[in-house]
């Protein structure tokens, strides 16, 4: 059985909440306990009605105001996949908590209001989702239950989000009309829309392949720490740890080490400390190699016979800036951390910022706010070994980190 | 031999926690690993072992002890840190309480659990451990759900809930100032039965009590706590000698047994995957107090 992440965008009202809460019940994933505190809770709060969103809203300022502020993660399977669901906040003020969500999600569900159809907030999440190269987009046509079930009604909804995504680099949409809160298409189809032939959410949720996502062909392996056990036994052991980013690795498979650009062959690939023969994207492994050459934390090996990553000191980058506190400015100093290296780097340029709402590219930017998103230049003070993000998500990706009070500032994909 | 490109699920949350681990010790400099002799922490352990293998794990076991553990768990734990050849640290919270002058707190489901937050901070001091390894699960509990696999603490041990740092990709930040330190939760996206399951698959033995056993409780409020002398017994509370197991592992005071014929790890698999009620609703006393117990502990250091 595999594994599925997905995230789940909409706005405060949208219920986004509710959808979860209703997958979770309908495939039978809330215990008797957690059902208890929820019809307590609710009581205490509502009319009386059980509120299913209440699950997912974990801190208390989120229960008292109602909405959804951080990311909160969701566990639950079915006989056919595990799940974690990641629901991550809607409103434009937590865009930066929506892209931390989507940055490890294969999958993303888009909720969309029946009554309100395409609107900015769709806009937005679907911008995020494709600028995070999500795969695979459901976007969930909501409360249909408010609109007596409207055939008509969601075909326009359809058609219209249709026109939207052309525009934005989607590779798999679905479009499901539901009722989260009745449960119509989400485990079970609707009695309600027979004219909908199609999957409902959770079928579609389990039936979405996505090994066919990753990168199986170019080799990428970031060192993150080199094993020496120092000991009798192992007197000569140097195992390269590390967790394969994309690709396969083969017992004397030919590598190159970057930024060094040294090449070596493996010798041995050990998982859990038992020798395997090949080892793939995603497996945490141990590498030796058959020459001994100087390869440290941070350093990226790469099967040689497959496409090489770019080396540079220059990153044109798209960026989701995160601090509230500062502005990222030309000029503006931080802590690069891509793979397992870190490294300093400067912004060269803003040449654009998008407007998340409408597309519209803006020129000619002072600074970043909170949340926006922007097209930037670096200069990094050593060289990088990259892949362009929606080719390789894994190596493409990189973090900016404030030099003095240490937190996570900026999200970058490399163009 | 053939491809198999798909990982199946364990091996896939095996993967990411051996990652989460080698982050540690790749970023920082004296990193612990917070060990109760619980099923968590003890998966924890093997999971660092086949990171760094044919390495000794480069953290140091540290055991809070609220002196109200159950001794198989004590028996255990000494006798895991001689096997595999580790560093442990243990700190007990009666120490703290005299150093202190900490109130105990009285009456009934009086427990220790909360003091251990004093002690940790102080053992963390003390060794200037930068990093602690905890065995904490989101699907525990809902303040934990919205924690970070890297969890900031500020110089005062604190998590606050509404600064935590993006967590994006894998990329991990463990970048802090002296005195401050990380949390760090490599099963974060385990869920109690993918414990188990793991347990089964890589067979790691467990202390006994978490197998079926008779044992004499203290059936209070339809919960089973282990007689002894720690909880003071009322007049509502009645003696009685059942077969249980325990489903967690903690201080005595909060940690309730299930009634259960589960003997072998089998048959705990099995029982897990049919029941309705979640772990910590079963079990454990600490978290009924109020809506937001765990959210209020953890913002104060709590593990």
């Amino acid at each position: 059985m595999d594994l599925l992440r997905f995230i789940t965008a909409g706005s405060v009202d949208d219920g986004k909440s509710t959808l979860i809460g209703r997958l979770l019940f309908d495939t039978k994933n809330i215990l008797a306990d957690q059902m208890e505190a929820i019809e307590k809770a609710s009581k205490s709060r509502n009319d009386g009605e059980i509120d299913l969103a209440l699950l997912t809203d974990g801190l208390r300022s989120e229960r008292e105001q109602g909405i959804t502020i951080d990311v909160a993660y969701k566990y639950f399977q079915t006989p056919k996949r595990k799940f974690i669901s990641i629901d991550a906040p809607g409103h434009i003020q937590y865009t930066r908590n929506m892209v931390t969500g989507a940055s490890n999600a294969d999958l993303a569900i888009i909720l969309v209001d029946a009554r309100q159809g395409v609107a900015e907030q769709t806009r937005r999440h679907s911008l995020i989702a494709s600028m995070l190269g999500i795969p695979h987009v459901v976007v969930a046509v909501n409360k249909m239950d408010l609109v007596d079930y409207s055939e008509d009604r969601f075909l326009e909804i359809a058609q219209s989000y249709q026109e939207l995504a052309k525009k934005l680099q989607i590779k798999d949409l679905t479009i499901v009309p539901v009722s989260a809160l009745n449960g119509d298409n989400v485990a079970e189809a609707s009695p309600n829309m027979t004219w909908y032939t199609g999957e409902t959410m959770l079928s579609v949720l389990e039936k979405v392949n996505v090994l066919s996502d990753q990168n199986l062909t170019d080799g990428r392996f970031s060192v993150q720490y080199v094993v020496r056990p120092q000991t009798d036994e192992y007197h000569d052991y140097r195992g390269y740890a590390g967790r394969i980013q994309s690709g396969t690795f083969r017992k004397g498979d030919r590598i190159t080490v970057y930024p060094s650009e040294l090449t070596s062959s493996i010798e041995k690939i050990e998982l859990g400390g038992k020798e395997v023969e090949e080892a793939f994207a995603s497996q945490s492994v141990t590498v030796l190699l058959s020459s001994d050459i100087d390869i440290s934390r941070g350093d990226l090996i790469v099967t040689s016979d497959n496409a090489q990553p770019i080396l540079s000191q220059d990153l044109e980058t798209l960026i989701c800036w995160m601090d509230d506190r500062k502005e990222l400015k030309v000029g503006s100093k931080f802590n690069l951390q891509h793979g397992t290296s870190r490294t300093r780097c400067s912004v060269r340029s803003i040449e654009y910022r998008v407007d998340i709402n409408t597309y519209e590219k803006i020129e000619e930017v002072e600074g970043l706010k909170l949340n926006d998103v922007a097209r930037v230049v670096l200069r990094t003070a050593s060289p990088i070994a990259y892949d362009p993000y929606l080719k390789n998500r894994a190596n493409g990706a990189a973090i900016l980190i404030d030099e003095t009070s240490n937190v996570t500032v900026g999200a970058c994909m490399v163009e | 031999m053939t491809s198999k490109i798909e990982l199946d699920y364990l091996d896939q949350l095996e993967a990411e926690a051996i990652y989460i681990m080698r982050e540690v010790a790749g970023q920082f400099e004296r990193p612990a690993l917070l060990f109760s002799g619980g099923k968590d922490s003890i998966t924890l352990v093997r999971l660092a072992q086949k990171a760094f293998a044919p390495a000794k794990i480069p953290f140091t076991l540290v055991h809070v002890d609220t002196g109200h553990n159950f001794e198989e768990a004590i028996k255990y734990r000494d006798q895991l840190v001689e096997k595999i050849g580790a560093k442990l640290v243990v700190r007990y919270v009666e120490d703290t309480i005299k150093a202190k002058g900490l109130q105990e707190p009285t009456g009934k489901n009086a427990s220790r659990n909360w003091l251990q937050t004093f002690t940790l901070l102080d053992t963390i001091e003390e060794f200037e451990f930068d990093a602690c390894i905890g065995g904490a699960r989101r699907d525990e509990e809902k303040a934990r759900a919205k924690e970070r696999i890297f969890s900031f603490r500020d110089e005062f041990g604190q998590w606050d809930p509404k600064r935590q740092r993006p967590e994006l990709w894998n990329l991990f930040n463990g970048r802090i100032h002296k005195g401050e330190n990380v949390r760090v939760f490599p099963i974060s996206n385990w869920t109690e039965l993918d414990v188990w399951s793991y347990i089964r698959r890589e067979n790691i033995a467990l202390p006994s009590i978490y197998f079926a056993h008779d044992r004499e409780c203290i059936l209070r409020d339809g919960r089973l706590l282990n007689n002894t002398p720690v909880i003071q017994p009322d007049a509502n509370d009645q003696i009685v000698t059942r077969r249980v197991r325990f489903r967690t592992v903690g201080d005595m005071t909060c940690t309730a047994a299930v009634e259960s014929d589960a003997a072998t790890l089998d048959e705990v698999v099995a029982e897990i995957t049919i029941s309705r009620i979640s772990e910590r609703g079963e079990t454990r006393i600490d978290d009924q107090q109020t809506e937001a117990a765990m959210e209020d502990r953890k913002k104060g250091g709590y593990f």
